[in-house]
């Protein structure tokens, strides 16, 4: 009875201890703290820095929502609670606003912009006129006329926002009750109406986004090596993950180098994509676009490439951090001179990469070229031999393709990596004849919109993931003419090339998943267990982000490209998960890659029929050989790192004048010195003040 | 508010408070010790009612203001009867303790009369009751922002500060108040003391309306202090001959220790 009852104290203690901890109410009282923040970090290079910066204690700044921008002279110039925090509604997100607060930073603690809930009428990219510019081919050595983009700009409305440095912090809001209550805020207290001061107490926002790194990547890197204490403290980390990779027939992992009578078709897409905020990347257009194409052609292929394999394989290719100076392309090309990766650039035939392809003004497909390899007349005959499969794939669908006139260089692409090493003969299939139709590119506004993926209202989920989109349509009908065009490039059988036909209800699928929600029945079938919680009711985030961190778009098109290309086989999930099929069998794992994904529920019970995919998909690192090497000012190769940071959040409140503080501090330190003054004279004087009533000094009193 | 209202408001609550230790208690051992034990003592009925309003807000109905309100009000009485109990628990301990010292030391005399005692331990009370009145308000002063933006009145540190401090004179006057009482046995002045105390403590509850709260605490707190000042051997003739005589005493040399 004893023990039962000392138990049961205890545990009621423990039990109010949990319920009884709280938020400090007074806290509560001065404090709004901001639920969703995200705001733009900073990344560096070689040579310099980019993105944003604020004080190791946050910026705080007194609220003011910007009207226009003559309202910026309030901001810089005439008001009088200097420094201003700036809200700013998007239509007011532009290059020259900016730029305005950048050179008035003393009085500018910082920005939040509110993203609007659709995209913006007239395009906005903060990504450069001439994306990736010094490691693409075109340089002055190769050909002085067409680099830095002085033949054709490709992004024209670029204005490099992505790529300028602020030293405030910048967060991006979210147009909800919380922005609601901010605008609110200011309107109560902060707000001058017809040219009056507004009074104290004001209401301000303090954004805390301290940054570790600074300077450039040698700077930082050489900031993570310092060992003075038994937890180093790391500063940057540099961007990367993992290139994906499979091939039509199965290559010896384990033997790297040349492979001998192998030749390759390179099928390459690009998965990753950026925005000007941190861990928000849609990129539907710029990479989404591309890299589903190639998933729905791969699979288009799988039956007409096991049936009869064509003479050359093809290496279907998805590379993760193009955006940042073609971190995986330049990776694999690399590995390949290097004899790192399973084959190397002798094997390699040609290379077909699909670009930006979701926005078709008049079903037209642009299929470009690089000049300068082609004035090589043997390059040139096989550049004109694709250029004729691709064509000749395109009768009898809905695609119409062309190509641009000759000696227009190469959009960005990753093909570009590929020719800097050698002349390899290889199309750019995009959607655009010379710049970007895709008004967006680089922005968080390249999202289901921007491509016209809209469904029907009342609509559940699971129903929207089957609902054959127009888009759906499109892409597949592109799907079908690229696998069609690889089939042929590979020397395949003519009697197959009619059966090879992309089917729309994948190619829905993958576009619902990836652009619009990934936790769905689908995707649920298609990982394994332990990986389900990467799956969110939102699309994935297409920010390569640092190479610690595998990012979500690899794992999911790595188990997508496996249940697209490969097989099931019977096999125990011990061996599966082993890389063998028996046993005994030591051989399998070199030209295979076995996963365990758990599969469906039958229809009367909730435990999953999981089944092991046998198929040749691998992954391959995608970190810049720059830091493989060491060469932290490298010129050739991306140089990007991501600054680290402790935390990242915001909060409002009221701030009251100066002068109330003074008058508060004023206040205490007289009522100190008058006190001290008083209980000194007074203790000098107690015997005589005390007196009366004091008995003889031995009595007990 | 940032740093120059933290010092403000610390200055505001804690300044007589310092005064007087610096002045009156730092050099004597014995009633800095004397000191913290009734600090001590103060936290121990604080920890006791507290866990008994916990305990009842548990059990209560949480989502009912009326009853929450009347929870608090029913948590601040017991918290000030405890007080005062606790209070008088420590006088008894006092005299006990000062027979005990008065046969441990060689001396004839007392070390420390017991209306030292008194002005001491209602001090170290007064110490604990402003440190945890105030302290956490202190320390979200430190950031930033004020009070107010969900409409509350921005005055919120200030009438905190100045009520600790007239809390901590009013609990140096109440200790002075109420051993005399209990040494003449006067249990009317000892039912005032707690009266008082009681009252101080419901006019807090007129907050934010901090001008009906602190004013009457103020009246209140010169009311006692001119009590404590009668109980503890002063009077008007006493000061009326401070105040003239300016040529005589005024130096620290002719202090004497009582």
């Amino acid at each position: 009875m004893d023990l039962l009852s000392n138990k049961w104290i205890i545990n009621l203690l423990v039990c109010l201890f949990f319920i009884g901890v709280s938020c400090n109410s007074v806290e509560k009282k001065i404090y709004v703290h901001l639920n969703y923040t995200v705001s733009c970090v900073r990344l560096l290079n070689a040579t310099h820095q980019i993105g944003c910066q604020s004080s190791l204690s946050g910026n705080v700044g007194v609220l003011h929502v910007l009207e226009s921008e003559e309202n910026l002279d309030w901001v810089l110039h005439s008001g009088p609670n200097p420094p201003y925090m700036v809200i700013l509604e998007s239509p007011l997100f532009t290059r020259s606003v900016m730029m305005k607060l950048k050179n008035g930073s003393s009085r500018v603690a910082g920005v939040a912009v509110v993203a609007p809930n659709t995209n913006p009428a007239e395009g906005f990219s903060p990504h450069t006129t001439c994306p990736n510019e010094n490691t693409g081919v075109y340089s002055e050595t190769y050909d002085p006329t067409m680099a830095n983009c002085n033949m054709t700009v490709w992004n024209p409305l670029g204005n490099g926002l992505s790529y300028e440095e602020f030293d405030f912090p910048i967060f991006s809001l979210k147009d909800d009750n919380d922005t609601q209550i901010i605008r609110q805020c200011y309107l109560d207290h902060n707000h001058a109406v017809n040219g009056s001061t507004p009074q104290y107490p004001l209401c301000a926002m303090q954004l805390y986004s301290h940054m570790s790194a600074v300077t450039d990547t040698a700077t930082c890197m050489r900031r993570n090596a310092i060992n003075f204490s038994l937890n180093p403290e790391m500063v940057c980390d540099p961007l990367g993950d993992q290139n994906v990779w499979a091939s039509t027939r199965p290559l010896n992992n384990t033997a790297k180098g040349h492979k001998m009578w192998e030749s390759v078709v390179i099928a390459a897409a690009r998965l990753d994509s950026r925005s000007f905020f941190f861990d928000i990347a849609p990129g539907a257009e710029s990479g989404v676009s591309g890299f589903v194409t190639l998933l729905a052609a791969a699979h288009a292929l799988r039956n007409a490439t096991q049936e009869a394999q064509p003479n050359r394989t093809i290496l279907y290719t998805f590379f993760q951090g193009e955006t940042f100076d073609y971190i995986g392309s330049s990776r694999m090309v690399y590995d390949m001179e290097n004899n790192q990766f399973a084959v190397d650039l002798d094997n390699v035939h040609s290379v077909l990469e699909i670009g930006q392809v979701g926005l078709r003004a008049d079903s037209k497909l642009w299929l470009h070229t690089d000049p300068v390899s082609r004035r090589n007349e043997s390059v040139n005959k096989e550049v004109e031999e694709l250029i004729g499969n691709l064509r000749s794939a395109a009768t009898g669908l809905n695609v119409t393709v062309d190509v641009p006139r000759f000696s227009q260089p190469l959009p960005p692409s990753s093909f570009q990596r590929f020719l800097r090493a050698r002349p390899i003969p290889g199309v750019v299939l995009e959607d655009h004849q010379s710049a970007y139709t895709n008004k967006f590119y680089g922005s968080m506004y390249d999202n289901a919109e921007n491509l016209n993926v809209s469904y029907p209202p009342n609509l559940t989920p699971e129903e929207q993931l089957e609902y054959i989109t127009d888009t759906a349509r499109a892409v597949t009908e592109v799907a079908t003419m690229v696998a069609r065009a690889l089939y042929r490039q590979a020397r395949g059988e003519e009697s197959q090339l009619s059966s090879i036909k992309a089917d729309p209800q994948i190619v829905t699928k993958m576009l619902y998943s990836f652009l619009v929600r990934s936790n769905n029945s689908w995707f649920q079938q298609l990982l394994p267990s332990d990986f389900t919680s990467y799956l969110a009711n939102r699309p994935p985030n297409f920010y390569v982000g640092v190479v610690q961190q595998s990012s979500e778009p690899t794992l999911l098109v790595q188990y997508l490209l496996a249940n697209l290309t490969g097989g099931t086989v019977n096999i125990t999930q011990d061996n599966c998960k082993n890389q063998r099929e028996d046993e005994t069998d030591k051989v399998s794992k070199h030209m295979y890659n076995y996963m365990w994904v758990q599969g469906a529920a039958p229809p009367n019970s909730t435990e999953r029929g999981g089944y092991c995919v046998r198929s040749t998909v691998r992954v391959s690192k995608a970190l810049s050989p720059a830091f493989d090497l060491q060469q932290y000012t490298s010129k050739n190769f991306s140089t990007w790192t991501e600054s680290r940071w402790k935390f990242i959040k915001g909060r409002i409140f009221l701030v009251a004048s100066h002068e109330l503080e003074m008058l508060t501090l004023g206040v205490g330190v007289g009522v100190l010195l008058s006190s001290l003054l008083l209980t000194y004279i007074i203790s000098s004087k107690a015997d005589i003040l005390f007196s009366s009533g004091r008995e003889p000094t031995n009595a007990t009193y | 508010m940032t740093a120059s209202v933290f010092f403000g408001c610390t200055f505001i609550a804690f300044g007589p408070a310092i005064a007087l230790f610096l002045f009156t208690i730092a050099r004597e051992p014995l009633r800095v010790i004397f000191l913290i034990a009734g600090a001590f003592f103060w936290l121990v009925s604080l920890l006791l009612s507290s866990l008994v309003w916990f305990i009842s807000v548990q059990i209560s109905n949480k989502e009912s203001a009326v009853q929450q309100k009347g929870l608090l009000i029913f948590g601040v009485v017991l918290s000030v009867l405890l007080q005062e109990t606790f209070r008088f628990a420590y006088y008894k301990l006092l005299k006990k303790a000062n027979e005990g010292l008065l046969a441990l030391s060689q001396e004839e005399t007392m070390p420390i009369s017991i209306r030292q005692l008194a002005y001491v331990s209602g001090l170290g009370f007064g110490f604990m009751s402003g440190a945890f009145s105030v302290v956490n308000i202190l320390a979200d002063s430190v950031g930033p922002g004020t009070v107010g933006i969900h409409g509350d009145s921005q005055h919120y540190f200030l009438s905190s500060a100045f009520m600790t401090m007239a809390i901590i004179l009013l609990h140096m006057f109440w200790g002075v108040v109420f051993f005399d009482a209990c040494e003449k046995q006067r249990w009317w002045a000892v039912a005032a003391v707690i009266i008082s105390h009681l009252v101080v403590s419901c006019l807090t509850f007129q907050n934010p309306e901090y001008v009906t709260s602190l004013v009457p605490t103020y009246i209140i707190l010169f009311l006692m202090g001119i009590w404590a000042f009668y109980t503890a051997g002063g009077s008007l003739r006493n000061l009326k001959l401070c105040l003239t005589c300016k040529d005589k005493d005024f130096l620290l040399a002719n202090h004497r220790p009582r």
